[in-house]
């Protein structure tokens, strides 16, 4: 591991105080709404108000006066969102897909008259697909196979099948999106809240059908992300630079919290199926999962999201005939797209909810199924992906078993209104398959009169990014932590590092700054930074991302090392069910993580107390209510997410296995948390004898399973 | 998405009297306090009127005190200042338990009870409580004031006899014995608006009273007659799920809302006995 | 227009504003003191938190001519420049923030909080934000913040400079067992 090249690491593996914690406390941070710039006008975007049809007739039926007006005929370049398909337009031209489609822009020095100025739209309305298994449009359909599904089957004793469904989720980054467009010197510069400058920035160039250099975006100080600022921000940022060109003014455009919940991404809904072969003993034969993903009405991101999806569809578990089918499906709601996760939380909902049900069907253990069945170094995933020394799912399920009192509390529990379960899951760190290859990210290390200066277009979204490649680039440098200092993305200023997604930033691009401060320490031939600067003035160091050799992938099979390394952790939950009001109350989790190298243990902790939350959420209150392809309750008073007193105390144990490829061992830590809240807290109301197979397990879906439940010989035990 | 909030009209009474001569002059005034509640519907567009009038600056509307042996709560009182009263905690305990439900601190100093009660939403959470407790809402005009009870004061959803020249200026509480028991289920543990929340007094004469189950806040008198006529707790709860007609809406349905209500029908009886 | 003068951040300040104006919007850009953000319009998330007289409010649903006469503290007032409130310390010390976006607004509330309740349980901390959103944190660290805030408030220093924070590199506990 790379951390036994270093003496006396001075950052890394210790609590350093956050890059970015002064101005945030001093309320002195810039959020794109913060800003201000001479002669602004203010953006608001008019939606479709149906799922499906097209636009008759558009009037502008208010007093023009100092309006500015845009719709797609004002589009230089071309009218597509450029992301994975290019069927998404920036503004519809006749064609409406979903409601809350953008269709026309209006800029106006006054709020109060934008708000005020009323546009009539015609449709010529279509009869809009809203449930995914019956719409006709498959987005992307991918199979996974290993081994012969059949002779799995012939080989077990018994066959046990269930659907398991997820619904929506919202982000809630408590800044909702926004973005600034100035336009200046023949150029555009746009501001805003964001997760990945450089997919602004190509979004743009073909939006405007201009070269590089005229486009600059900058990552203004963002509060929160989750995914929720992956793709959209190029939409909003087209929207922006279309008002602020034609103005020639800068335009400012930050959503309410009504328009950002009715408008934006959200987390895919699921339907899972499974269909197991197990031996009496608990060993899996043979693994049959079908996955549809509700995809909304372009298909943005959901191709990735279902592989990812899939990829994890049978859990960290061995097993000899796995067969996966995933279809994303085209419905006429706004689309889904990149959320923390990213398919996983919903496909290992299903397995480990599953996997309970194997083992209440068996009347095995829970524990001792998972044990019996989780992978080993030198097991093969369903890819066919031979798992290394870096596999830690066993070792994580019995830390968290001693760890939680799993047994004592699990005898103490039973009878009563209280229940515990766990939940083993795993995550791929980085890019699907060969994308990081693809991706051929770079960073650059900039040596200053100040110190040394980090050149990454990797966002600091609150995860960290700013403290932890400082910290990875001290300790390679054998600096101080404090000459080592982030810049604001830029793209007129950093490289390319690849998004701010995927759990990347740490393993991938943390790396590469592995590798640059290693060349400028070569560089710097013995000298400190100061020294060199003085001597020399300043250096520019920059390096490419290096795929691990002996890593393969094939997109066209599915076949392959799917990730160059996952990181581990088993959730446990305890609950306790309210009789009167069904209401599930967690009690507390516990949560052990293998995640390679906590460069940051405090900062690690509170990815995953953080993901956890939000994975409790997912799990019991957070429901999106669709009418007519809309969301029906867009505020934060009946989209209700975790309070202070909706978060139990959550304890957290960080495992560290490394990873060859990660800098100092480090995995990917962002995603993982939210993939096992879920279906441990529902395992956990299962222990109680409620068959829940479905999220949110809000109250009303709790007392519905319980009355499912009466009569039937196989609860267990009902006391409610 | 965001209403138009421009060209809103802000009148400024110093005292009570202005307040209701301006009222009598202009009955398009709406009154404003605590804004807890009116800010949100003014910004989402779902309110028409554009001319207000501020009140949050009449201390003599801030007033708890007994009088003739009631217990007389100033409409402008905040929940912080319910939470905080000796006299409530000795007098009407359950409107403690339900100002504490009501929003976080922020909301606590700044929500009134007459906001809530002028409000009239059929979640209102002192809503049930003050009809448990067979309030009278005392409402005033420049020229007279008049007492309704509670139970007569709404006549449908968010509609009630409250005229546009009237101010409510308290609620009185008149002296009851008997166990109180105030319980909300919400959409999560804080910040939540009620699915269904109920008040209860315990007492020969059993009172019970439903917030989220109908167009208005409601009492049960077949289910309260019930009771005091000593008939089995589960007949009573029968009888509760015939009384209320809950429906289905983004929060919860229509189901869920009268099973949760006998059960804590049946709970508030286990817990009082 | 109305002629308001508010007393913010210990300055008087007399502006003529709309009466449709809320105090966030005064805040924010009559006076350009943007450490008060915007993050619902209903009166949720609590992002908007000032201090009005002694206590603390959503200023999303407080209208500016209603903090006419009044002393408004925001999340800038806490400290003078270059120094520290010992909350704010703390919230840094114990990484009681990742985004940020919250952080001015639970401040705020955790100020009105060990204001009425100098040494509060962890129970009565968790009571007493939950008007207050946060969706980075999971609370965990925000709550350790408040508490260490709690005991430092109850002795004798006000405020800290901010640079005697830098440098302090190791004195915060690790959660973390190790492998």
């Amino acid at each position: 591991m790379h951390a036994s090249k270093i003496a006396s690491p001075l950052a890394v593996g210790r609590n350093v105080p956050r890059k970015d914690s002064a101005e945030k406390v001093a309320g002195a941070a810039k959020y794109v709404d913060d800003l201000v710039f001479p002669g602004m006008l203010y953006g608001r975007t008019i939606r479709s108000t149906i799922p499906r049809g097209r636009i008759a007739a558009t009037r502008l039926a208010f007093d023009q006066r100092g309006f500015v007006v845009a719709d797609y005929r004002d589009i230089p370049g071309r009218n597509v969102v450029a992301l994975i398909e290019d069927d998404q337009p920036f503004l519809a031209e006749r064609e409406i897909r979903h409601t809350a489609e953008p269709i026309l822009l209006l800029a106006h020095e006054s709020r109060d008259l934008l708000l005020r100025a009323h546009v009539e739209i015609g449709y010529e309305r279509e009869n809009p697909v809203l449930d995914p298994e019956s719409s006709p449009t498959a987005f992307k359909s991918l199979a996974i196979d290993k081994g012969e599904i059949e002779d799995g089957f012939s080989e077990a004793d018994i066959i046990i099948e269930g659907e398991y469904r997820t619904g929506h989720q919202e982000h809630i980054y408590i800044e909702t999106n926004g973005v600034i467009a100035v336009p200046q010197d023949g150029g555009i510069t746009l501001l805003g809240s964001m997760q990945c400058p450089f997919y602004v920035h190509k979004a743009l160039k073909s939006m405007l059908g201009w070269s590089d250099e005229r486009i600059r975006v900058v990552q203004t100080e963002t509060g929160g992300g989750f995914g929720g600022k992956e793709e959209y921000p190029s939409l909003i940022a087209g929207h922006a630079a279309l008002l602020a060109l034609k103005a020639n003014r800068p335009v400012k455009i930050v959503y309410d919290r009504a328009e950002d919940m009715i408008a934006t991404t959200k987390r895919h809904p699921a339907i899972v199926r499974h269909r197991t072969g197990v031996k009496r003993d608990g060993r899996l034969t043979a693994m049959d999962i079908d996955i549809v993903m509700d995809a909304g009405a372009y298909v943005t991101l959901s191709p990735v999201v279902l592989s990812r999806g899939a990829i994890h569809a049978a859990g960290p578990y061995r097993c000899d005939h796995v067969r996966v089918r995933g279809r994303a499906m085209m419905t006429n709601t706004p689309p889904n797209g990149a959320f923390r996760g990213f398919g996983a939380p919903q496909t290992q909902f299903a397995v480990e909810v599953h996997m309970e049900r194997i083992a209440e069907t068996l009347g095995i253990d829970p524990v001792k199924l998972r044990e019996t069945n989780a992978f080993r170094p030198g097991d093969t995933t369903s890819t066919g992906q031979i798992l290394g020394e870096d596999c830690s799912a066993l070792d994580v399920l019995r830390r968290a078993v001693r760890r939680s009192g799993f047994r004592t509390r699990q005898r103490r529990y039973a009878g009563t209104n209280r229940g515990i379960g766990l939940a083993l899951f795993y995550h791929g760190s980085g890019f699907t398959g060969g994308g990081e290859v693809r991706l051929a990210s770079k960073a650059s290390l900039g040596l200053t009169e100040r110190g040394v200066q980090i050149l990454v277009a990797s966002t600091e979204i609150g995860q960290g990014t700013r403290t932890m490649h400082a910290q990875i680039v001290a300790d390679a440098l054998g600096v101080p932590f404090d000459d080592v200092y982030p810049v604001q993305p830029d793209t007129s200023n950093v490289p390319d590092s690849g998004p701010t997604v995927a759990s990347r930033t740490c393993m991938v691009v943390g790396r590469i700054l592995q590798q640059c401060a290693e060349e400028m320490k070569t560089r710097l031939g013995g000298m400190t930074p100061r020294e060199f600067f003085a001597a020399h003035g300043p250096m520019i160091v920059t390096s490419e991302y290096e795929g691990p050799s002996g890593i393969k992938w094939d997109d066209s099979t599915y076949r392959g090392d799917a990730y160059s390394t996952y990181a581990w952790a088993c959730d446990v939950a305890e609950v306790e069910i309210n009789p009167d009001t069904f209401e599930v109350r967690p009690l507390k989790l516990t949560c052990v993580h293998d995640i390679g190298k906590a460069i940051h243990p405090v900062l690690v902790a509170g990815q995953i107390e953080g993901g956890t939350a939000q994975g409790i959420g997912y799990a019991l209150i957070e429901q999106v209510v669709m009418r007519e392809g809309s969301m029906a309750n867009a505020q934060l008073t009946n989209y209700t997410i975790p309070t202070t007193l909706d978060t139990p105390p959550i304890d957290v144990v960080i495992v560290e296995n490394p990873s060859r490829y990660g800098p100092h061992g480090a995995k990917g830590v962002g995603e993982l948390p939210i993939d096992g809240p879920a279906p441990a807290i529902v395992n956990a109301v299962r222990s109680i004898g409620i068959d829940l197979r479905e999220i949110p397990a809000v109250p009303e879906i709790v007392m519905k399973a319980i009355d499912l439940g009466k009569g039937k010989t196989d609860a267990r035990h009902v006391p409610l | 998405m965001k209403g138009v909030i421009a060209g809103l009209e802000m009148r400024e009474p110093s005292s009570l009297d202005e307040a209701l001569s301006a009222m009598r002059n202009d009955p398009s005034l709406v009154p404003l306090a605590g804004c807890t509640d009116l800010y949100v519907a003014l910004n989402f567009g779902t309110l028409e009127s554009t001319r207000f009038l501020n009140l949050w600056s009449i201390d003599e509307l801030r007033v708890i005190e007994k009088s003739n042996d009631a217990l007389s709560i100033g409409a402008l009182t905040t929940y912080k200042s319910i939470i905080q009263s000796k006299l409530v905690r000795k007098r009407l305990p359950m409107l403690i338990s339900a100002a504490r439900e009501i929003g976080g601190a922020q909301i606590h100093n700044r929500g009134t009870l007459g906001g809530n009660i002028a409000n009239g939403s059929p979640a209102g959470d002192t809503l049930p409580v003050l009809a448990a407790a067979d309030a009278t809402v005392v409402m005033r005009s420049a020229d007279a004031e008049r007492r309704v009870p509670l139970t007569q004061f709404y006549t449908g959803y968010r509609k009630s006899v409250l005229r546009a020249d009237e101010l409510i200026v308290a609620v009185e509480i008149p002296s009851f014995s008997g166990k109180q028991w105030f319980r909300k289920v919400g959409t999560r543990a804080a910040q939540a608006i009620s699915k269904v929340v109920m008040a209860a007094v315990r007492s020969p004469r059993p009172r019970i009273a439903l917030g989220s189950v109908a167009p208005t806040v409601i009492r049960l008198p077949m289910t309260e007659g019930a009771l005091e006529e000593g008939a089995p707790i589960q007949e009573a709860q029968r009888i509760l799920m015939d009384e209320i007609s809950p429906i289905d809406d983004m929060r919860s349905t229509e189901e869920y809302r009268r099973r949760v209500a006998s059960n804590l029908l049946g709970r508030f009886w286990a817990e009082t006995e | 227009m109305t002629s308001i003068s508010v007393t913010v951040n210990g300055a008087t300040r007399k502006h003529d504003v709309e009466p449709r104006m809320l105090l966030v919007h005064y805040l924010r850009e009559v006076l350009g003191l943007t450490g008060t953000h915007v993050g619902c319009d209903t009166s949720q998330c609590g992002a908007c938190c000032v201090c009005v007289d002694g206590l603390v409010v959503k200023s999303c649903t407080v209208l500016a001519v209603q903090a006419n006469g009044s002393k408004v503290t925001t999340i800038e007032g806490m400290s003078a420049p270059g120094l520290l409130h010992p909350l704010q310390e703390a919230f840094w010390e114990e990484h009681g923030l990742q985004c940020g976006f919250c952080t001015p607004g639970m401040i705020m509330a955790a100020d009105d909080l060990l204001r009425r309740n100098p040494t509060p349980t962890e129970e009565e901390i968790r009571a007493g934000l939950d008007g207050n959103l946060c969706r980075c944190t999971g609370y965990h660290n925000i709550v350790k913040a408040v508490q260490r805030a709690a005991g430092r408030m109850g002795q004798t220093r006000d405020t800290f400079t901010i640079d005697a924070m830098a440098g302090k590199t190791d004195e915060f506990p690790t959660p973390a067992a190790k492998h």
